[in-house]
């Protein structure tokens, strides 16, 4: 099992369940969202949960991004990981959508990902990650 | 015209640097082909039948002198000696070594220039209308509208892995020359209130299942921009399909939820972005717009032309259009040459078409979509000397929107998807029909090759659409009347059963004589076909 890369400090050891077991179960304080799953459905349920993780089928297949902005946008600030084809090219953007764990299939280089993950000083938009976009450098 | 700033620049330089690690990552052998091909995808950068082609974003299809000689360096340097202007506004070049890629990009980073989401399933080079701010029917540049949204899909991190590639246009006219509603999403700006704001369709395209776009909202004023587009995106992020590839285009889904249901969940999703100041201010479309201000017109230039030359006379008959500014005029290059290669130029025309626009046009070039170059402020008065210039250098086709200005995808020449060849097909077509006096008989009629069912030759928007498909092994043609990818869009047909290279030409011929037959009054080949239907033609062809 390749180790979590994360980005807090905090760390949830609680499995996650499944989105059903999740809803159907109020004790749990971790859940395991698959792609396609409606990360809405947990919005009314931000204040339980400590750990929510995200499967990337295929690295090709977005929907994550789209789940983790949806959570964060709402207000969520538990942990928020990637799990499965999660690649080191691709982290960059994880993190500017709000994940701060990462459960990788395969391994990744920490240099790589260090470097990959330092590149760029700017950014053009305004996500969950808050940082400050190129418009509102040039606008103070 | 837009200029990069430090943050702009930045941003490309930075991407040039990033590739350059990426290949050497794939040269090391620390990538395999399926992990580096999303990321060389990203970049422009696909891998044919020969060779790697790089496709170069041109964004909006504008660009200026110094860019268009830095396109004919690449060609010399890197490739063949030529580029491909394409219909999307871009060029490619179809002869590129991967070792070469990082510094071609270094090179065009150098004039603010990039190769940035050329490809891949993310959100494409933005397109607009090639008159942009030298029409006289736009109610303002759409422009600086494209430059906003281009920087916001600009490694846009939640909608770099969409279900399919998407593709965006933006107008601000009546006369639509973007084929707009043939995109994923179509802007067109429109005044309200004396206010400028953009009207939205979504779920436009060509491909399989070629589709016009529905309106789904009137009115986006410009400081909700970004945030309705976003919303936009993330329906279809969530919500399109990714089980079949041939599915999964923003058009499908729009068909299958309906239009009504799509704006339904676009307009909740939107009022939950509008919230988070996801839009740049007023000001920074002010800033952008300041770019592309008038040049400095003369304001008393003579707007008559001398048209005693005939051959002259011709050219600006057919390639020059009226200007907003009086004593001044567009004129199209069209690269369109009898038995050429839609769309091809070399770097010595690439070159001269570089130095007209710096002498004659206030430094600034259009590409657009049907594959010609547009000097869009050229005085009246210097236009005898621009056409002798371009006459000598083999630029000087006079037939912009004749059946001879057809628009050819690569085909089985360059790609590995075709099933049959496009660009022999357009160069022979244009043989048969050389003779100008013949096709402006004809008048405007936009003919379209694809070679194959991805529509890359947008057949299904052509007067006379041509696709090529596969027979029991051999190449053969199906022909289709009626499309048109104007304000009056539609959808081309299929006459029947397909024909060898020889019998679509001569299925093409016999279209023209039936045109030519019926046609009443002024009327365009497309209204003819309008006006008497399909079976008229099936009849003449099939007998
Ligand atoms: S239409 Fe088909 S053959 Fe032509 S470029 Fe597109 S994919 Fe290739």
């Amino acid at each position: 099992m390749v180790e979590a890369i994360r980005f807090r400090d905090d760390i949830h050891e609680e499995p996650a369940v499944s989105l059903d077991a999740f809803l159907d179960q109020s004790n749990a304080t971790a859940v395991r969202i698959e792609a396609g799953e409606d990360a809405r459905l947990l919005l009314p349920l931000l204040d339980r949960i400590s750990l929510v993780e995200i499967d990337f089928p295929v690295f090709g297949d977005g929907r994550g991004y789209s789940a983790a902005q949806i959570l964060r946008e709402a207000g969520y600030e538990g942990e928020l990981r990637a799990s499965g084809d999660v690649l080191v090219d691709q982290l960059a953007y994880m993190r500017r959508c709000g994940f701060d764990s990462f459960i990788p299939d395969a391994p990744i280089d920490p240099k790589v990902m260090e470097e990959a993950l330092a590149r760029y000083e700017h950014v053009y938009q305004g996500t969950s990650d808050q940082r400050t976009p190129i418009w509102r450098h040039r606008h103070g | 015209m837009y200029q990069y700033d430090q943050y702009d620049q930045q941003m490309v330089d930075t991407r040039v640097e990033e590739f350059r690690d990426q290949v050497k990552r794939r040269l090391a052998g620390d990538l395999t082909e399926d992990q580096f091909k999303p990321l060389r995808l990203m970049n422009g950068l696909y891998l044919q039948l020969h060779a790697y082609m790089l496709r170069v974003a041109i964004p909006y299809g504008t660009l200026n002198s110094k860019q268009m000689r830095m396109l004919g360096h690449i060609a010399r340097k890197y490739d063949r000696d030529y580029g491909h202007f394409t219909t999307r506004q871009n060029i490619q070049y179809n002869w590129i070594k991967l070792e070469e890629a990082p510094d071609l990009l270094a090179d065009l980073a150098s004039v603010e220039m990039h190769a940035i989401q050329t490809s891949g399933n993310c959100i494409r080079n933005i397109s607009s209308d090639q008159y942009a701010g030298a029409a006289r029917d736009e109610i303002a540049d759409p422009r600086p509208w494209a430059e906003i949204l281009r920087q916001w899909s600009s490694f846009h991190p939640e909608f770099s892995y969409l279900p399919r590639k998407f593709k965006i246009a933006v107008i601000a006219s009546e006369e639509d020359r973007a084929a707009m509603r043939l995109h994923d999403i179509g802007i067109q700006l429109v005044r309200k209130d004396g206010e400028l704001g953009a009207k939205f369709f979504v779920g436009g395209g060509m491909g399989r299942t070629p589709m016009i776009a529905p309106e789904i909202r009137d009115f986006v004023p410009a400081d909700e921009l970004i945030s309705y587009a976003e919303a936009c995106l993330r329906v279809y992020n969530r919500y399109g399909r990714r089980d079949n590839k041939y599915k999964a285009r923003i058009k499908i889904l729009v068909h299958e939820l309906g239009a009504e249901e799509y704006t339904r969940q676009v307009e909740e999703e939107f009022a939950h972005m509008k919230t988070l100041g996801l839009n740049p201010p007023v000001e920074e479309l002010a800033r952008i717009t300041e770019y592309f201000a008038d040049p400095a017109f003369e304001g008393n230039a003579p707007d008559e032309l001398d048209l005693s030359d005939p051959d002259f006379k011709l050219w600006v008959d057919q390639n020059v259009v009226a200007h907003k500014q009086p004593g001044y005029a567009i004129a199209t290059i069209s690269l369109k040459p009898k038995g050429g290669i839609p769309g091809d130029a070399s770097s010595a025309q690439i070159d001269l078409m570089a130095d007209l626009a710096e002498q004659y046009s206030f430094d600034e070039l259009r590409v657009t979509h049907s594959q010609n170059i547009v000097l869009p402020h050229v005085r009246k008065s210097d236009l005898y000397a621009v056409w002798q210039k371009l006459d000598e250098a083999g630029l000087a086709p006079a037939n912009l929107d004749l059946i001879t200005d057809s628009i050819a995808c690569p085909g089985l020449d360059y790609c590995s998807l075709a099933n049959a060849r496009s660009i022999p097909l357009a160069q022979k077509i244009s043989e048969r029909f050389a003779d100008l006096g013949r096709q402006r008989e004809l008048g405007e009629l936009k003919l379209k090759i694809s070679g194959c069912i991805n529509a890359c030759g947008h057949h299904h928007a052509g007067h006379i659409g041509i696709l090529g498909v596969d027979r029991k092994g051999t190449e053969n043609y199906q022909l289709l009347l009626g499309g048109s990818a104007a304000e009056d869009t539609s959808l081309a047909k299929i006459t029947g059963p397909g024909f060898d290279e020889d019998g679509v030409i001569d299925a093409i011929e016999t279209v023209t004589d039936v045109y030519l037959e019926e046609r009443e009054g002024d009327e365009r080949f497309i209204d003819t076909y309008r006006r008497v239907g399909m079976a008229r033609f099936k009849e003449a062809i099939y007998g």
